[in-house]
């Protein structure tokens, strides 16, 4: 992981920050109060009521009590773990593919676009500017049954091999796993094209030509030279493709069926449409937790500083 | 052929890495002059231009535009106000309490949106607030707020801190500093947080479905509409605004672009 402690200290360097004159020792703080109390009272706090929400028992009539109601919890896993577990699943399988995907299209921007890169980047960001709800809407007309797309995997016998792989049913692309990992690949691709580019672009190019100096062929180039020197970018991206992913549920609910719901789709449901307020809050708690965990583990090693 | 091919491969992936990024863009387009046959707008039926002569033709659909834009103006306005000057002490100064503010700032762009929309969501029930226009726009304040800081921060450390001693040693009072020397500089950085938190602001749905109560922003009336009949005029609108976006960022490259090349004064 030395490309991580690499990056580690190229920015952010601590050295040209001042000191705050002696009169001013609150300056900075002053600077700082407004934004983080609005991020302390509304995110910080709001994360640990949910925590206290997840503990109580009532209902909306007899309104809430908070009474250590632990067995909420039990009762969420329970009868939710298959969310759980497809979230995940579904997040990174759209997380490996939007690997596969985006690390030849950043490689092709930062080394093959020449003077077109400007062009390039813009294209990766361009669609974003119209709302994703209404672009993710878009995929139920591209997926539709008989539609082009789906004829051709059909020809292709790609469906049948899907099927194999239980990701989709019959010659049907929309309400089956698949429609939600491509889609979710779709909505969270930029998120790993952008950090991989970013990564890819601050490679020295005399690196190149010093490996290919040293003999080296271009597959060993990019194994022993600009892979690992990309590492920053692939970890980024993949964090950032993942987390909002695994809680996403509008592809769920637009491209899946009743059997492909994920997290989000449960805490939706709870929250919005039971009012089971304890329930969302603990099954958002879960999620929360597990993210969590695997963030603080990456921050561990890459340091904050260079994230923010 | 094959050496030309092998040289190519990877540019050539790309190429149609970015026309899977581009198809749905199209196909909103292209089906916004759609006649749709019944209420939901899946399927092609018949040229029609009506949708873009009468793009609020829906009802609702107008308001929860118009409610969108306020958000997202007043959330950008605040959201920019605040990181900005969170940017300038986290590139400026040493103060203690520095990794709690870091780790503060980037929970909320690595927390997955249900979470962060649900817990408070749970938060306004508990104090027993109601949902509606204000519950949104804090919401959607709290979750621009680091990104304007991640954008400020990277200009802000860029900056060269002489320029400023030199303005002093010129007699520049710091009022006089900050405003003729130190945002000038910042500007772009400003400008681009703001653009961000703008375009998060207008197009964030998951937090805002927790958050809203009766308002509707247009994220929320195209996830009703998608329950109820997709009108051709929400494929107008979402063209529309990709156009105007394209518009802004060629504007704004051909500007900086001038600037550039104009000798430095």
């Amino acid at each position: 992981m030395s490309a991580l402690a690499h990056t580690g200290g190229s920015s952010g360097g601590g050295d040209d920050l001042k000191e705050p004159p002696k009169r001013g020792r609150w300056v900075p703080y002053a600077l700082l109060a407004p934004g983080m109390i609005w991020l302390v009272v509304f995110f910080l706090i709001p994360m640990l009521v949910q925590g206290g929400t997840s503990l109580q028992t009532g209902g909306l009539e007899k309104g809430y009590e908070f009474s250590w109601h632990w067995a909420t919890y039990a009762d969420a896993f329970e009868q939710y773990y298959p969310q759980f577990l497809r979230s995940f699943g579904y997040a990174a399988a759209a997380t490996v593919l939007c690997l596969v995907i985006g690390y030849p299209l950043a490689y092709a921007i930062a080394f093959k676009a020449g003077r077109w890169r400007g062009v390039w980047l813009v294209l990766v960001i361009a669609p974003f500017f119209t709302s994703f709800l209404v672009r993710t809407l878009a995929w139920k007309t591209i997926l539709a049954d008989n539609g082009v797309v789906v004829d051709v995997l059909n020809k292709l016998h790609f469906t049948d091999v899907t099927a194999l792989l239980g990701l989709t049913e019959g010659d049907r692309v929309l309400a089956t796993p698949l429609a939600v990992i491509c889609g979710l690949t779709y909505n969270f691709l930029p998120f790993m094209v952008l950090p991989l580019y970013a990564s890819l672009e601050r490679i020295d190019g005399r690196l190149h030509e010093a490996a290919g100096d040293l003999y080296a062929d271009p597959r060993t180039t990019f194994r022993k030279v600009t892979f690992p020197l990309s590492l920053p970018g692939v970890v980024s991206g993949t964090l950032l493709t993942f987390i909002p992913a695994s809680g996403d549920y509008v592809n769920a609910a637009w491209l899946g069926s009743p059997d492909t719901g994920m997290a989000g789709n449960v805490i939706q449901t709870q929250f919005l449409r039971v009012l089971d307020y304890p329930t969302a809050a603990a099954l958002s708690f879960i999620l929360m937790l597990a993210i969590v965990l695997m963030v603080s583990a990456y921050i561990r090693k890459a340091g904050t500083e260079e994230l923010v | 052929m094959t050496r030309w091919l092998r040289n190519h491969v990877i540019t050539l992936f790309g190429i149609l890495a970015l026309a899977y990024m581009t198809l749905p863009n199209i196909v909103v387009l292209v089906f916004s002059f759609n006649n749709p046959n019944g209420k939901f707008n899946y399927t092609w039926n018949e040229f029609s231009l009506d949708a873009w002569k009468d793009p609020f033709g829906v009802a609702g659909i107008k308001d929860s535009l118009i409610t969108s834009l306020e958000i997202a103006f007043l959330s950008t306005l605040i959201a920019t106000a605040l990181g900005t000057a969170i940017a300038f002490a986290l590139g400026r100064y040493r103060f203690r309490g520095r990794g709690f503010t870091n780790t503060l700032l980037f929970l909320p762009m690595s927390m997955p949106e249900v979470v962060m929309g649900a817990s408070l969501g749970t938060l306004f029930l508990n104090m027993r607030i109601n949902f509606g226009f204000w519950t949104i726009l804090i919401a959607h304040v709290m979750f621009c707020l680091s990104f304007v800081v991640v954008a400020v921060k990277a200009r802000v450390l860029g900056m060269d801190p002489k320029l400023e001693e030199a303005a002093q040693d010129l007699y520049a009072s710091p009022t006089q500093t900050f405003l003729r020397v130190t945002l000038p500089i910042a500007a772009p950085g400003i400008g681009a947080g703001a653009l961000l938190a703008f375009s998060l602001s207008f197009d964030d749905f998951v937090i805002t479905n927790f958050n809203s109560g009766d308002t509707v922003t247009f994220p929320m009336f195209v996830w009703g509409a998608a329950q109820r009949g997709t009108p051709p005029q929400i494929n107008v609108i979402g063209s529309a605004m990709f156009f105007i976006a394209v518009a802004v960022v060629i504007v704004g490259q051909v500007r900086t672009n001038r600037k550039a090349k104009r000798p430095a004064s």
